[in-house]
């Protein structure tokens, strides 16, 4: 094994980690910081990963900074839930509000790849209302997108990621057939199957981005059930392992242990370039173009930490909403004691669910929607569920013997935009002496019923399944959106529909941040459909001259 | 009784492969070499504190007995050694990657809230955490989780969030990272490059332990109960 991933940059030398062989390298193209590439990306997930791959193929030049590690999968991911946190954003970050946030392993990455190495996979398209929920449903704001153009990206996005799903998709408009065919359903999903079927709702087997048959360097899903913890055998189609490679073999150069700290912006109000800190010295790379691709929390630090004197309340904030309109997805949980063994550490954690309460608008007394999927947690995790109750002692350790007959179910829930959930600067500084984000997020009336609703309903569907000794957990959430919403307008957005900022036109914004509303799915798919949707944008517009 | 500390120094004896535990699979398929490399560091923790000074180290392992007990702890001792394994997140300086904003940094806090405890326990019965008796310490961590602990040597930290988001987070993220803690819960543990086959309910690999009788007794009981 070569040194340690998180002691000295990779990606250099002309060469970068094989992420299919074992001390393996491919080839990669280099760019001097005194060339001005088309691209600097500043991130290297769902968003910017995507984004820098169909450039580079477009004939761009291309340079992505991760601030985390490349990781060569097949002989660094360990079997441990705890080793593992080398995954994750655990620089200081402080959480306040009426309902602070869990971050790190809860939803942060810091990895080439970002999020996606340790994300549970599943890949669910939006209803086609949420792009206009304001006009079809009444709450939020609509989105600057047409949800039929993301129909055709989000197919791009399956076949990229292999999909292994159901052959009919229950809910929503007719879509293709899932590239892969869907993964056997292990006995914590077949519970969820139980309670649907008894309360008479559809449910299905999860389209996952994990492999059901092989492909290329890759082979199917062995069923570990480490999954969030990083997966050792490349099944897992994340980032790091699908659009990473393509990016470098298509030209792109990726910046590993990278960390950009601040944008340049000229006195023609333009972006020049990134400062980052790479080999223990700051560094400028000087482009043409910014994309910033940092997620919700680090997208806006980096704008906001950018201010000068031109923008003194950070880059591209005229409208003052940088930061503001912070989304989670809401993320509580039933679970309950089978009598059968259920041994819910086995395969991906979360192989079948349910979008009902996505698509019926009838019987509820809130907005918006949420699936709810079954659940596979490890040791540590359950721990911190069980333990999110209260439970310590004795009545800890004899609840947590009854690992292998527990089933739960989980809801991916929807919350609502509110300026005041929001990112901004902290007086305390990190390592390199950048200020930590400061992350503020309450639950708002609206939120609190339908998570009410869910309980109630996951409740009623887990004792319909068999499950006794039944208990909610009312307080978690996933996922990271907002904070630099796309729109139709500068006055009520941070970008458009393009992703480019509307104050500095060589800036542009392409991860979840620019979600107006998030909808009650995991956002990756979304997020890497509006990425490959960017691209051609850019292209289209290059060849108009009006980049 | 169990929860009492087990003497400072010792080296925390190795555990061995136990018939169907997690740990005979150390050799086997199920396990990778990276996997053993860290798993074998995480068992050969010494049983000693590497970062906190002696009361506090004292009134840790008090505390981690409280919170984790062990009841079948063996003649050298405990057989995870869970306060190490905080002292070694403390050591590291091994952070989460967010904190609530009542609480200072990781270690702050934990300096903060042993010597806090020690001096609730001081006021209340003449004596630190560690040398409280089990009924003594478990009604002084109850009132810690439900906010009641207001002694200024805690310095304006809320104790019921030190307690909930640091002493619940850290003690029981390290105790469930151990192979012993595994083998409680009937988890298969590390799988890599094998991992499974057989996924329906009732169904166990043959690289799987069996059932944990007193598991499934636990699971039907519940389900008597409510009968």
């Amino acid at each position: 094994m070569s040194a340690e991933a998180r002691q000295e940059p990779r990606g250099k030398n002309g060469r970068a980690p094989d992420v299919f062989h074992r001390g393996g390298w491919i080839p990669m193209r280099e760019y001097s910081p005194d060339e001005e590439v088309d691209f600097a990306i500043v991130g290297t997930g769902a968003g910017g990963a995507t984004l820098a791959c169909r450039l580079a193929e477009a004939g761009f030049r291309v340079v992505a900074f991760d601030a985390g590690a490349w990781w060569r999968p097949l002989e660094e991911f360990a079997s441990d839930e705890t080793h593992q946190a080398k995954l994750y954003w655990t620089d200081e970050r402080i959480v306040d509000g009426e309902n602070p946030l869990q971050l790190g392993s809860n939803n942060s990455g810091k990895a080439v790849g970002g999020s996606m190495v340790h994300f549970a996979m599943v890949s669910l398209r939006f209803r086609p209302e949420w792009f206009q929920s304001r006009t079809k449903l009444g709450y939020g704001v609509d989105w600057p997108l047409d949800w039929r153009e993301m129909w055709r990206y989000y197919t791009e996005v399956e076949h990229t990621l292999g999909i292994s799903g159901p052959v009919r998709y229950p809910w929503g408009p007719k879509r293709p057939r899932y590239p892969y065919r869907p993964h056997e359903v292990n006995a914590a999903g077949l519970v969820l199957a139980r309670g649907c079927e008894a309360l008479g709702i559809p449910w299905t087997p999860t389209p996952l981005a994990t492999l059901s048959a092989p492909r290329g360097d890759a082979h199917q899903c062995v069923y570990r059930g480490f999954c969030v913890s990083g997966c050792s055998t490349n099944a897992k189609q994340s980032t790091l392992v699908t659009w990473i490679p393509r990016a470098v073999h298509a030209g792109a150069e990726i910046r590993d242990l990278a960390m950009v700290g601040r944008i340049e912006v000229g006195e023609n109000g333009l972006a020049s370039g990134v400062h980052f800190h790479r080999e223990g010295r700051w560094q400028f790379q000087r482009a043409r173009n910014v994309v910033v691709a940092g997620y919700a929390i680090e997208t806006p630090r980096l704008l906001l930490m950018s201010a000068n004197g031109r923008f003194p309340h950070g880059l591209a904030n005229s409208s003052g909403l940088v930061g503001k309109n912070l989304m989670v997805q809401a993320n509580q949980a039933a679970w309950g004691t089978m009598r059968e063994e259920i041994r819910w550490y086995k395969a991906p954690p979360s192989l079948a669910l349910t979008e009902h309460w996505n698509y019926t608008d009838e019987g509820k007394d809130f907005f918006g929607g949420y699936c709810y999927m079954s659940q596979g947690p490890l040791p540590v995790v359950w721990a911190a569920t069980q333990t999110s109750r209260g439970l310590w002692g004795d009545a800890l350790v004899s609840e947590m013997a009854k690992y292998n007959h527990q089933a739960g179910l989980k809801i991916v829930g929807e919350t609502l935009p509110q300026e005041r959930n929001r990112v901004t600067l902290a007086d305390e500084k990190d390592g390199l002496g950048l200020p930590v984000a400061r992350v503020t997020w309450s639950m708002c009336d609206n939120d609190r019923r339908l998570v009410r609703h869910a309980l109630d309903y996951m409740r009623r569907a887990l004792a319909a399944a068999g499950a006794t000794g039944i208990w909610t957990q009312d307080d978690d959430t996933c996922h990271l959106n907002g904070t630099a919403r796309m729109g139709f307008d500068r006055e009520t957005s941070v970008v458009n529909a393009d992703c480019r900022s509307w104050d500095i036109p060589n800036l542009w914004i392409c991860d979840g941040s620019v979600f107006p509303t998030v909808g009650g799915v995991n956002p990756s798919l979304t997020i890497q459909a509006i990425a490959c949707r960017t691209a051609d944008r850019i292209r289209a517009l290059a060849a108009r001259g009006e980049l | 009784m169990s929860g009492r500390p087990s003497p400072n120094g010792r080296t925390h004896s190795r555990i061995t492969a136990a018939s169907g535990g997690v740990l005979a699979k150390r050799d086997s398929p199920s396990w990778d070499e990276i996997t053993r490399t860290v798993v074998d560091a995480r068992l050969a923790t010494p049983n000693a504190a590497r970062f906190l000074g002696p009361s506090h180290w004292r009134a840790l392992v008090a505390l981690c007995a409280c919170v984790v007990p062990q009841h079948n702890a063996t003649e050298s001792g405990d057989r995870i050694p869970v306060a190490a394994l905080v002292d070694g997140k403390l050591l590291e300086d091994r952070r989460d990657g967010f904190r609530d904003a009542r609480l200072p940094p990781l270690r702050d806090a934990w300096s903060i809230g042993l010597a806090a405890l020690d001096a609730e326990c001081e006021s209340a019965y003449g004596q630190p955490l560690a040398d409280l008796s089990d009924e003594q310490r478990r009604a002084i961590v109850t009132r810690m989780q439900h906010g009641e602990l207001k002694h200024r040597a805690w310095r304006g930290m809320p104790c019921e969030v030190f307690f909930t988001k640091r002493v619940l987070h850290d003690v029981c993220s390290a105790y469930y990272a151990h192979p012993a803690a595994w083998d409680e819960l009937g988890f298969g543990g590390p799988a890599n490059p094998r991992g499974y086959v057989r996924l329906g309910f009732d169904r166990h690999d043959p690289w799987e332990a069996p059932a944990r009788r007193d598991a499934n007794e636990a699971a039907r009981g519940e389900r008597d109960d409510e009968r």
